[in-house]
């Protein structure tokens, strides 16, 4: 029997993004270190919107929800407000998935561009006028220019990934 | 049209009110959950700080074990680095060593000449408790530049204490947990602290960037005058930092007159630091 048809080997691949991205909520991954300026991108955004929208229920909603709840403990944010936009991304990719006869990385990379426009518009609103928190207006938008860039590339290691898991269910 | 905007509704309806197979709640419910725990948050509900709290406690350890790995490349990177320019730090370090050692010679007479002259204007202020830190977490985020450190009230650590790496002043503390807590660095967009510029103690307010540098805020009258190299220490206005405290330099000065500032110590590469109150002698 291949090491992949194994009951157990399905299990922790079926649990790997979720894994993921709790690791990467626990870890940041931000690369602050290089020093480049106005580098960043937020890997658990393109984690979410890829899982929500092709992993067939891969992520839970509520573990989702805690992995924010994780995440603004780790950065020092109001607690609240990535589950808040976790949640929103996941909205957003169900709703794609919903209106979606024949999938196209194009489409979806386009739609994940609007979502973070969206969810970052709300992080960045809330922040300001409801917590009276300062944030870079320019290091918000270069996060979101480089998080929509990095997208199209994840997509393909997400997509070997996927074919994996899915070989494994038949 | 009809069509299209009912097949939206149903598509919007179908995401965000009907729970999937694999899920225990809709998407809708954990929203609201989510803002509620934001709006509850907002105004100190004290089940949310209880929370926070709780959370505050087995995240911080769990991200410094999680960590590990990433601060090895990290800290491999910056091995590397420090390798590639060691022959011009060393001709850099000897230069500085050859200056420091004339300055030296004045310093301690200076010192004792400026206790002297404190104790005649009552503002003598020593260091009342000081504890060391290891830094747990250095997640310094684009939006918010904090570290968090292995002491909390546990260990009497106070809001508002001063941080040092060394002798050099950066951060305070903002939150306190019963094990942790959480420095805001002089680098973030929301940190304000009073600052005296040398040579002319020139009062300012020194804010954030959010870059690794910081600004100079309120000096833009006529008869000031700035120089890149000018030394930057904590004034010790408002009585939260002793003043002299060394910030850094002023680094360089845009077109727009507004001077940035070079801090001394490298925010990315906090260890230990410590973590003081100053009060005064009397």
């Amino acid at each position: 029997m291949a090491l992949s048809k194994l009951p157990i080997s399905r299990k922790i691949l079926s649990i790997g993004p979720i894994l993921l991205l709790y690791v990467s909520v626990l870890n940041e991954f931000d690369f602050n270190y290089l020093n480049f300026k106005y580098f960043s991108f937020n890997f658990p955004y393109i984690l979410i919107f890829y899982w929500s929208l092709k992993g067939e229920g891969s992520l839970n909603y509520v573990l989702v929800f805690i992995a924010g709840l994780i995440n603004d403990v780790v950065i020092g944010l109001p607690i609240g407000i990535s589950s808040l936009t976790y949640l929103l991304i996941c909205g957003f990719a169900a709703y794609l998935r919903n209106i979606t006869l024949r999938p196209s990385l194009v489409k979806d990379w386009f739609f994940f561009l609007f979502t973070i426009l969206v969810t970052s518009s709300f992080f960045y609103s809330i922040l300001v006028i409801f917590f009276n928190v300062k944030v870079n207006y320019y290091d918000l938008l270069f996060n979101v220019l480089y998080t929509f860039i990095f997208y199209y590339f994840f997509s393909f290691i997400f997509g070997y990934y996927l074919n994996l898991l899915r070989r494994t269910n038949d | 049209m009809e069509t299209n905007r009912d097949d939206f509704i149903i598509a919007i309806r179908s995401a965000f009110l009907k729970k999937g197979t694999k899920q225990r709640f809709s998407l809708l419910v954990l929203l609201f959950v989510s803002v509620t725990i934001l709006f509850l948050g907002k105004y100190n509900f004290k089940g949310i700080n209880i929370l926070k709290s709780g959370l505050n406690e087995i995240v911080y350890r769990t991200t410094f074990i999680i960590s590990v790995p990433e601060n090895f490349i990290k800290n491999t990177y910056y091995f590397t680095l420090s390798h590639i320019n060691l022959y011009n730090d060393h001709k850099k370090l000897k230069r500085d060593f050859n200056a420091l050692q004339a300055e030296s010679l004045n310093n301690d007479f200076i010192i004792s000449e400026n206790r002297i002259l404190k104790s005649k204007i009552d503002d003598i202020v020593d260091v009342s408790s000081e504890i060391l830190a290891k830094v747990l977490v250095d997640k310094q985020s684009p939006f918010l530049k904090s570290v968090i450190v292995n002491r909390g009230s546990k260990d009497k650590v106070k809001l508002g204490m001063a941080v040092l790496d060394g002798e050099f002043l950066i951060g305070k503390v903002v939150e306190v947990n019963y094990r942790t807590s959480r420095v805001l660095l002089l680098s973030d967009l929301n940190s304000k602290i009073p600052v005296s510029i040398g040579p002319n103690s020139i009062q300012s307010i020194l804010t954030g960037t959010d870059q690794n540098m910081g600004k100079l805020q309120y000096t833009q009258l006529d008869n000031i005058n700035f120089e890149v190299g000018d030394q930057i220490y904590s004034s010790g206005s408002g009585g939260i930092f002793k003043s002299g405290m060394p910030i850094g330099k002023i680094d360089f000065i845009d077109d727009n007159n507004d001077s940035y500032i070079l801090f001394h110590s490298n925010f990315s590469q906090l260890r230990l630091v410590k973590i003081v109150l100053y009060e005064n002698l009397e």
